[in-house]
């Protein structure tokens, strides 16, 4: 019989750490796309408070925690990160699965500003990009949605198909800003 | 160039993918005359100055938008989401 064995999205590529940065893998259990229906957004914000605690994030921002986090992702969208939706949401919005759709990362440690700063055509800084705020913006060559999660840690989403190009793009940023020490 | 999206602010171009002259807003009814159809599928106006033009944010949150802008000065003078002006005209 064959034997089919699961792997993560960057199993074999992760940890990393470089410098005083740190690349880790996170797992989620599971990533689900809500959108909401069409004129609904305030009735599906409602019951993903009274389901999940969290109401819709506003366009570029994310709530929750590293339990159950909701990243906005689009227009009316935002990806549930962590639980299983309730089904309840069903109602006003529309999921789809998404879980093994999405490598996961989070870029931590002093310098995680400045390796992103090689990599993203955006302003990242903690100036301007708090805790709580969300991007869907480029790496590299890649879509990526990027939130920051702590005052020097950012979550990293990108396409699973693309995760070595992820940690390679992101490596070797980490192996530059090390290098001038 | 920077454009503007309505969602995610100010932006590099190198986020944006370029569709073309904003006319797929303005589909003629099924029923409309030949000339109408070939207006809309083939003839585009080449203007040297005000134009717009729809813009995709591929590298982003995925929204249409209508981006008008002077193609002498280079100014972007207005970024709309697509389907707002869909709605707003429906």
């Amino acid at each position: 019989m064959v034997e089919l064995r699961a792997k993560t999205p960057c199993e074999g590529l992760l940890p990393l750490s470089v410098g005083e940065v740190s690349l880790t893998e996170e797992l989620p259990v599971s990533l689900s796309m809500v959108t909401a229906r069409a004129g609904r957004v305030e009735a599906c914000s409602d019951l993903l408070k009274s389901a999940h605690g969290m109401a819709m994030p506003k366009p570029n921002r994310a709530t929750g925690t590293t339990e159950a986090r909701a990243v906005w992702f689009g227009r009316d969208q935002v990806m549930l990160v962590g639980p299983a939706p309730s089904w309840s949401l069903k109602n006003e919005a529309t999921l789809v699965d998404q879980s093994d759709a999405w490598a996961v990362v989070k870029l931590e440690g002093a310098g995680a500003e400045e390796v992103l700063a090689r990599l993203v055509p955006i302003d990242l800084r903690g100036a301007t990009f708090k805790r709580g705020h969300t991007a869907r913006t480029m790496l590299g060559h890649m879509t990526v949605s990027i939130t920051r999660v702590g005052e020097q840690a950012f979550q990293i989403m990108a396409f699973r198909s693309m995760a070595k190009t992820l940690v390679h793009d992101l490596q070797r940023a980490m192996e530059s800003l090390a290098a001038r020490g | 160039m920077r454009l503007t999206c309505p969602h995610c602010g100010e932006r590099d171009l190198r986020e944006f993918y370029y569709q073309g002259d904003a006319v797929a807003l303005n589909r003629p009814d099924p029923d409309a005359t030949d000339v109408e159809w070939d207006d809309y599928v083939h003839n585009r106006d080449n203007p040297a100055g005000e134009t717009r033009d729809l813009w995709y944010h591929e590298g982003g949150c995925g929204a249409w938008i209508v981006v008008t802008r002077n193609t002498v000065t280079h100014d972007v003078l207005c970024t709309e989401l697509a389907s707002d002006l869909k709605e707003a005209s429906a």
